[in-house]
């Protein structure tokens, strides 16, 4: 069971990033939650890999063969960290656009569209 | 929905999903007793077959180039959008909106001399270390990404120290572009070189070279290269488009 604590760590984040997007009041806040929730796959996923007693899959210093972490979550993980700055950048230059149009950075206001 | 409303639905519903994830999770093997066996084989075999001592920019530029490249176009496409969203709009529809900034008359606060010559003095470091960090991931955690973000954070590092004008000479200048372009389209050109040599796409067919040198790892190095030009290409680029509206204001008050 406390072995399994970093997978619940990861779902923790997971529900609070959730929260933040429900309950926000400021399109801007609501992207940090976002990204607060991408968060969440980068515990899971370093959680998977990890083997005990392993170092980083890095074998300049080290001798073929020693016990290493999965590098492949790493990879996973690198992917993850680059959609979440593409998209975050997209999402806040949509929040710069609805504030220029509509006047305001809260989502319950923004329910009247115009074309 | 009221507020209140929906934050009830929605705890019922997380408490619900806490509840799945918990059962789910309590299945995966405990920390630390990892069973996959591909990190076991690529581990093994990737310092080998690929002359990479850093596996995972063996992996991300070699066993999965693929998917690395429709990361990067993810990368370009999103640059694209933003772009795109902030294309410049007809006067009539921009008046409605410059109420806002009536009392910003483009002059900006001013800039600390700490700021100035801290910034100054850390910009030549950060342009040194985001070259090694992009050239050296095929031996050290590192390659095209994370050298490319450090790069493009020195325009910002010039904004900030109070340099409108250079901002802009260094943003928008062609070599941004073509850097960007260059990055983009050379990650699918070594992908095609492989097939003249009748290879799959994006096989590595460069030669090798001797472990732990900088020119070593065949395409993994040269494509981390192009994604280090694409990235700080696409980084700089977001930047200036972002900030272009509170430069312009600040050039024209200066002129």
């Amino acid at each position: 069971m406390i072995l399994h604590v970093p997978y619940f760590i990861a779902a923790w984040i997971f529900l609070w990033g959730l929260y933040g997007i429900v309950t926000s009041k400021n399109l801007v806040h609501q992207v940090i939650c976002l990204a607060v929730l991408q968060t969440s796959t980068y515990v899971l996923l370093l959680a998977i890999g990890y083997k005990t007693g392993a170092t980083a899959p890095v074998f300049a210093d080290i001798p073929v063969g020693t016990p290493v972490v999965d590098p492949l979550v790493q990879a996973l993980m690198l992917t993850d960290i680059v959609v979440e700055a593409t998209v975050a950048a997209l999402l806040l230059s949509m929040v710069v656009k609805a504030n220029e149009l509509a006047n305001t950075v809260d989502p319950e206001e923004l329910r009247i569209l115009s074309g | 929905m009221s507020a209140r409303t929906r934050t009830s639905v929605f705890l019922i519903a997380a408490a619900a999903l806490a509840c799945i994830f918990v059962d789910g999770l309590l299945d995966l093997p405990p920390l630390g007793d990892y069973r996959g066996p591909y990190g076991y084989v690529v581990t093994q075999v990737a310092v080998y077959e690929r002359h990479a001592t850093d596996i995972v920019n063996a992996i991300n530029y070699d066993y999965r180039a693929f998917d690395t490249l429709g990361e990067e176009f993810i990368l370009f496409a999103s640059v694209v959008g933003v772009f795109l969203l902030f294309r410049p709009e007809e006067k009539s529809k921009k008046a409605n909106h410059k109420g806002d900034d009536a009392d910003f008359d483009g002059e900006r606060l001013p800039v600390s001399d700490a700021l100035r010559v801290s910034t100054e003095a850390i910009m030549g470091v950060m342009i040194v270390f985001g070259v090694y960090i992009a050239t050296h991931g095929q031996l050290t955690p590192g390659g095209g990404f994370q050298g490319g973000v450090v790069l493009a954070t020195t325009p910002i590092l010039v904004y900030l120290a109070g340099d409108a004008m250079s901002f802009e000479r260094i943003t928008d200048s062609r070599l941004v572009k073509i850097a960007e372009c260059a990055g983009a389209a050379g990650y699918g050109v070594i992908g095609i070189c492989a097939l003249l040599f009748g290879a799959h796409f994006l096989t590595n067919v460069v030669p090798l070279g001797t472990t732990g040198d900088l020119f070593s790892s065949g395409t993994i190095a040269i494509i981390s290269a192009t994604v280090g030009l694409e990235v700080t290409g696409g980084f700089v680029q977001l930047t200036r488009i972002v900030l272009r509206e509170i430069v312009e204001q600040q050039l024209r008050g200066k002129s």
